[in-house]
């Protein structure tokens, strides 16, 4: 019986990470579900929906050789697996400004009030070292319609921050 | 008549090139009348092709009449369409009837002229804008044996690219 696993895995970035952790998890009968692999600063993390004929115990095994190898910690949490449910976003929602404190808590904690649930977030930090800028990118369900967001993000301006708000509409064709 | 049965990848067919209507005749114009039956069953229901019903002729259907607030030319049937002008260029999130629950970003000119033959075998001119000119564009893509997935882009790119092409 196949069971589901969130596999977090992170360390120092180094070339073929990718490629020697998912052989590994090949090798050793798991199969991969919906992913996330990404450098942030100079680590590497892996979030992978990890699938098993087996146990936790049985997947630490797995992994244990590959993630000592290249120095990674390992985190594994039992999941109900949940494929083919994506939810369709309905909104885009870039901001970016003068990196500061608290402006993802900010942020979020107006696009939360207005009725946006978020799916998917990506943030960055550009600009130079004395003059960094913060860049955010969301997707989300704006539950409560899109000129909700849109009036509520209107104050963040006055305080510097950029903010484009985009309805996405997806076209199935 | 059964609805049509749509063709799912990684279904190989969906890579065929499909070939240009040569006779207009109540043969086509019934198989036009069941395409249209198959698109408006489909989710979201604003545009199929030919071949995504294993017909391998150059024949789409585009109506985006349904969706609030934008420019469209009604109910478009599109033979042997071809693209002549393109102009701009924009991020639109697509799925595809043939590619169930994935979408994802592609860019897509903004505005494009067409023409194309009617069911009839009519000339015909249109310009499109859009969400309208990216449902035309994924439609003939279909044609050319191409999905959407052949031309994603990632979230980032969207982000640079978009400030670029942006008035
Ligand atoms: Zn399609």
């Amino acid at each position: 019986m196949s069971n589901w696993f969130m596999l977090n895995l992170i360390g120092n970035d180094q070339s073929g990470i990718v490629a020697q952790v998912t052989n590994a998890l090949y090798k050793g009968g798991c199969h991969l579900g919906e992913t996330s692999m990404m450098r942030l600063g100079g680590n590497f993390t892996m979030m992978m929906m990890t699938s098993l004929d087996g146990t936790e115990t049985d997947l630490e095994k797995i992994v244990k050789p590959v993630a000592e190898k290249l120095e990674l910690h390992v985190h594994i949490d039992s999941i109900e697996g949940r494929l083919h449910q994506h939810v369709e976003p309905n909104v885009r929602v870039t901001v970016f400004g003068a990196d500061r404190a608290g402006i993802v808590a900010q942020v979020t904690g107006v696009l939360s009030e207005s009725g946006m649930n978020i799916l998917d977030l990506e943030s960055d930090v550009g600009g130079t070292e004395d003059k960094p800028i913060y860049i955010m990118y969301m997707e989300g369900l704006a539950e409560d319609g899109i000129e909700a967001l849109r009036t509520a993000l209107e104050a963040l301006r006055t305080e510097g921050i950029d903010v484009d708000v985009e309805e996405i509409e997806t076209l199935i064709g | 008549m059964p609805l049509l049965e749509i063709l799912k990848y990684p279904d190989e067919r969906l890579k065929q090139i499909s070939n240009e209507v040569v006779v207009f005749d109540d043969v086509l114009r019934s198989f036009i009348t069941d395409l249209e039956e198959a698109m408006r069953a489909g989710p979201g229901g604003v545009g199929i092709a030919a071949p995504q019903v294993a017909r391998f002729e150059r024949i789409v259907i585009v109506d985006v009449s349904g969706k609030p607030k934008i420019k469209h030319n009604g109910c478009m049937i599109l033979v042997n369409p071809e693209i002549t002008e393109w102009e701009g260029y924009k991020i639109g999130r697509e799925g595809c009837m043939s590619v169930p629950d994935y979408t994802g970003n592609v860019m897509r000119a903004e505005k494009i002229k067409l023409e194309a033959l009617d069911e009839h075998g009519i000339k015909r001119e249109f310009e499109c804008e859009g969400y309208e000119a990216r449902a035309v564009q994924h439609e003939i893509d279909h044609l050319d044996g191409l999905l959407f997935l052949d031309r994603l882009v990632s979230r980032k790119k969207d982000l640079f690219r978009r400030k670029v092409y942006k008035k």
